[in-house]
């Protein structure tokens, strides 16, 4: 069925965008953030903010959905993770942690337990003919946005000298900085853009997924899943993980009701179980 | 290189590794307050049951992480299979003497894990982290999928415990419940002291270090990995058959996320290598979180968030030294 | 008289008062998930029990009424544990709340071993009275709301059903109810989706759902998953399909209802408790609720909440002020007053609640939007206990 094809795909996407930030952190530094989805939950509480509160139109919020985050990324990188680096990753978890505790009291006292929805624009809402099959409207949106995203990082990546630093940076970090590379504006800037694609994923997610306080603890499993399967050492494996969850559970859920919930589960236990590093890890096809 | 020589070799080390095995004064006054409190504090057993329950899971994944290095998001796997399994005993008449259910709740747990072993013995930290995690969501969801037989998501009901060893009856004051649990977890843990203080152990630790090494030595790696991973899910397994005896209730939250992330957080608090790191952790966060959980009922996750992120940034180094000083500063005076 | 006879006499007269002073404190115990996935439902029972103390004094048949407000992130372990201490060592004459099913079911044995009585304030699944004797309910069962819909349904030319719910024991009562009356009724129903409970997706299931083409959708998903949903529903176009949302009124909660958007106009729902409800002790009760808590609406948990301390007051004035489990579970049986919903009663033989249910439809009401009543079902009394006798 087409359309629930069209569903997955958008699920996975999403996830890919929520994710990517992540698989890059723990790629490049070896520094495990389960705290990123703490920026996303940002992100999507600071879309309700400015388009229910504030008015402001859905389009115009999308991109400080980005921004906001990512700023945010910027000073807590500056203030709090640099004191952790160089810590074992035991205390890079339990650190993590507690800033997520943290956020999700804070966010529950100041914007309350409930779940928030952002207010879209009619032209988003609904469904739309595409030969014969029914296309969600705000599903169309995600594919589109997070595809394009997924694009121009690629892009950077590939093709621009700050890219090529950052695959450096990402292979060997001290003959990064033997040859003169600022490992440290690396990671400062894709930390800071890893967290801003992270809250644009929260705000895009949020009408799709459900935006509570309790974000980032129901849905750190799943970016986790993601950056296992994808391996962390480079951009395709990632999307190419979530596209195969995102598919993987949306059609595991209509085609074996029964057994929907396992799905998601046993696709990466057996990926994992064939290949250990991830799908697309350093070693495989590369 | 003659035989005298080699021979005072062993000698020394047999000798250094003994001295290490000797019991030291901490931890004897350790026990001894653990004894204490059974007599002392009696308005206090109940949460002191969940402490040594929660002290005995978080040694079992010390086995794992201090002494194997292997990491584990998925320890609940174990505890749950354990918890169901006395759950189930006690219910349908199986079992009823608790000890002995236990006992078979442990080997049940016990085999699950050497099943499961071949999962760990491969890939990354993240992968183990991963694929342990995963395990224990798929056995939540089995759990809730054969309701028939697990009560799904209201949980195991009709759970009645017959007395202890036939004579000590479990009593709403939960004085029997916090002398069973501290018995059990004393026991277990002077076994698993015993395991790790032995050659066993040892070699254990030098697999941790460099796997690669111990095997070039001739340590057979893999199958002292997949003992230890049966062991410590045999202690997880008990842990968890413990706390369905004490409470005499089972719900689908044995299996939950939140419990092995809970775990991890309570075994880094302690500290993971010498086997009291999960206890004293119990004993803190779970202290913690009572006493914040009772001044601000909804907001205490922030508070003892807030704990953790300071306890990192300072540092444990730091801290001990704080202590040291401290303690140099008492006496003095 | 000598000075030393003075202060005697002072110091006996205080203790005295003091120890007449710790005699006449009643205790609840409020076990509540006020972290977790289930803290909005925490948040507004107690809520709902600070405005009634607030309303109503803290001052009962001559007894200091004290709350205690415990956490248990609806986990049962914890509840159980929780139960037991504020029993044990805080000694508390009631025990009240209880979030979830589970968390409910795990307090009971601790009621009848200790001869408290549990005032159950959100669960909703019908087995929870049966399992003590000490249990009083004041919130609802799911299968009240799931009949009542079944009945309307059949009334209004729906033939075809197709049911939906989380997978899990309040979901399987609402579909194994609705199924059962609405066949009885002669309608079908012609498909049974169960939704896990952690979802984050519910592409899938509505796409089942619009495939087997039904005249309705019966829907139940907690609370805090009812926003998503409707969303998706009205995205996926299965109104345009023409295809109706019904089901208990969980999903149309008030606490969310506002956030939805135009989506949801139109869903018909059965429930207990609409904010609307066009009552005079409802407008004072909703006005009061949201003077107090921050212009935040009231929804069907707070109004449990509040109805629970009802009980609990009237029992106690009832028993003059005494503790004793059994008289209070006596005095609570077959009682009967008007709530912020309608009018309510504790049924003697089963201590469930009875209470109206009503039909009623998403409308935009002053610029927000709201559950609007249009019909009643009265007095209705929790059908799976009643049809086992």
């Amino acid at each position: 069925m087409l359309t629930i094809f069209i569903d997955g795909i958008a699920y996975g996407m999403l996830l890919f965008v929520l994710a990517c930030g992540l698989s890059v952190t723990l790629g490049l530094m070896n520094f495990i953030n389960l705290a990123h989805g703490a920026f996303a939950m940002a992100g999507g509480y600071v879309a309700v903010a400015l388009v229910n509160r504030l008015g402001i139109s859905f389009w115009a919020a999308l991109p400080l959905a980005f921004v906001f985050p990512a700023i945010l990324g910027v000073v807590m990188e500056r203030v709090l993770y640099r004191h952790v680096y160089a810590r074992s990753h035991l205390d890079q978890v339990l650190f993590t942690i507690g800033l997520v505790f943290m956020s999700v009291a804070a966010v529950d006292y100041t914007m309350g337990s409930q779940q928030v929805f952002v207010k879209l624009p009619s032209s988003l809402e609904g469904q739309f003919s595409l030969m014969g099959v029914g296309v969600g409207r705000y599903r169309l949106l995600i594919i589109v946005v997070c595809g394009v995203l997924a694009l121009t990082l690629q892009a950077i990546l590939a093709h621009t000298r700050f890219g090529s630093r950052l695959r450096a940076a990402v292979d060997d970090a001290r003959t990064a900085r033997g040859l003169g590379i600022n490992v440290n504006a690396v990671f400062a800037l894709t930390f800071a853009v890893g967290s801003g694609l992270a809250g644009l994923g929260g705000a895009l997610g949020a009408e799709v997924l459900g935006l509570d306080p309790q974000f980032p603890l129901k849905f750190m499993i799943y970016f986790l899943i993601v950056v296992a399967v994808g391996g962390t050492s480079s951009l395709t494996g990632p999307l190419l993980a979530a596209l195969l969850l995102g598919i993987g559970d949306v059609a595991g859920k209509y085609y074996v009701p029964k057994l929907g919930a396992f799905a998601i589960y046993t696709i990466m236990i057996a990926t994992l179980i064939w290949r250990p590093h991830g799908l697309f890890s350093r070693g495989a096809a590369r | 290189m003659s035989g005298a020589a080699s021979g005072d070799l062993a000698a020394g080390v047999a000798r250094y590794f003994s001295r290490r095995a000797r019991w030291r004064p901490a931890e004897v006054v350790f026990w001894l307050l653990a004894a204490g409190t059974l007599f002392a504090l009696p308005g206090k057993h109940l949460i002191l049951a969940e402490i040594a329950i929660l002290g005995l899971f978080a040694l079992s994944l010390d086995l794992l992480l201090g002494y194997a290095g292997i990491i584990s998001l998925g320890h609940a796997a174990f505890f749950g299979f354990g918890a169901y399994a006395a759950g189930l005993f006690s219910k349908h008449g199986l079992i009823a003497e608790p000890v002995l259910a236990l006992l078979a709740s442990g080997v049940l747990a016990a085999a699950l894990g050497f099943v499961t072993s071949f999962l760990v013995l491969r890939g990354s930290d993240l992968t183990r982290l991963m694929v342990t995690l995963g395990v224990a969501l798929v056995l939540r969801e089995l759990a809730n999928r054969y309701d028939w037989l697990t009560g799904g998501a209201d949980g195991l009901q009709g759970i009645t415990m017959a007395p202890v060893l036939g004579r000590f009856a479990f009593d709403i004051g939960g004085h029997v419940g916090y002398a069973y649990s501290l018995v059990v977890l004393a026991v277990l843990f002077f076994v698993a002291r015993r395991i790790v203080h032995s050659p066993f152990g040892i070699a254990l630790k030098s697999v941790k270090s460099n796997a690669l090494r111990a095997a070039a030595i001739g340590i057979p790696v893999n199958a002292r990995l997949v003992a230890i991973y049966t062991v410590a899910a045999a202690y997880a397994g008990i842990a968890g058959a413990l706390l369905t005896q004490i409470t005499q209730f089972c719900s689908l939250d044995v299996f939950a996320f939140d419990r092995s992330a809970d775990l991890l957080v309570v075994l880094i608090l302690g500290g993971t290598g010498y086997l009291y790191g999960g206890l004293v952790g119990a004993v803190l966060f779970k202290l913690m979180q009572d006493w914040l959980a009772a001044i601000t009922p909804q907001y205490w996750q922030f508070w003892i968030g807030l704990v953790l992120v300071a306890i990192v940034l300072v540092g444990r180094d730091r801290m001990a030294a704080w202590l040291a000083a401290a303690r140099r500063a008492v006496f003095r005076q | 008289m000598s000075r030393g006879k003075l202060l005697a006499g002072v110091f006996a007269f205080a203790m005295a008062a003091g120890a007449a002073q710790a005699q006449d404190t009643v205790k609840i115990g409020l076990i509540l998930p006020m972290t977790g996935q289930q803290a909005s439902t925490g948040r507004q029972i107690d809520a709902a029990v600070k405005l009634f103390m607030q309303q109503n004094g803290a001052t009962v048949a001559g007894k200091k009424i004290e709350v205690i407000l415990k956490d248990d992130g609806a986990v049962p372990d914890n509840t159980k544990r929780i139960a037991q201490e504020l029993i044990v060592n805080d000694k508390v004459s009631f025990i009240a709340g209880f979030g979830v099913t589970p968390a409910a079911l795990a307090a009971a044995p601790l009621a009848t071993q200790a001869k408290v009585p549990e005032i159950v304030m959100a669960a909703g699944t019908s087995i929870i009275t049966e399992r003590s004797p000490y249990i009083a309910r004041t919130s609802f069962t799911l299968a009240q709301s799931s009949v009542v819909m079944a009945d309307w349904a059949a009334k209004n030319g729906i033939k075809k059903v197709v049911t939906l719910v989380s997978d899990y024991a309040p979901g399987a009562d609402a579909q194994n109810s609705f199924k059962e009356r609405f066949s009885a009724a002669g309608g079908t129903v012609v498909a049974e989706l169960k939704i896990p409970l952690a979802n984050p997706d519910f592409a899938p299931f509505l796409q089942r759902a619009r495939d087997a083409a039904p005249d309705a959708l019966f829907v139940f998903v907690p609370s805090g998953q009812g926003g998503t949903f409707a969303k998706q529903f009205a995205e996926r176009g299965l109104d345009k399909a023409g295809i109706k949302l019904i089901g208990p009124g969980d999903v149309m909660d008030d606490d969310l209802l506002n956030g939805m958007g135009d989506a949801v106009l139109g869903a018909v729902t059965a429930h207990l408790y609409s904010a609307s409800h066009p009552s005079a002790k409802n407008k004072e009760f909703v006005a009061a609720f949201k003077k107090m808590h921050n212009n935040m609406r009231p929804n069907f948990m707070a109004v449990g909440g509040y109805d629970g301390m009802h009980l609990i007051y009237e029992a106690l004035k009832k028993t003059n002020g005494s503790t004793d489990g059994d008289a209070l579970i006596a005095a609570m049986k077959g009682m009967k007053w008007e709530s912020p919903r309608g009018p309510i009663s504790i049924d003697p033989e089963t201590r469930d609640i009875v209470q109206n249910i009503y039909v009623r439809r998403v409308e935009r009401v002053g610029g927000e939007l709201y559950n609007t009543e249009f019909a009643t079902f009265e007095a209705v009394k929790d059908p799976v206990k009643a049809a086992k006798k």
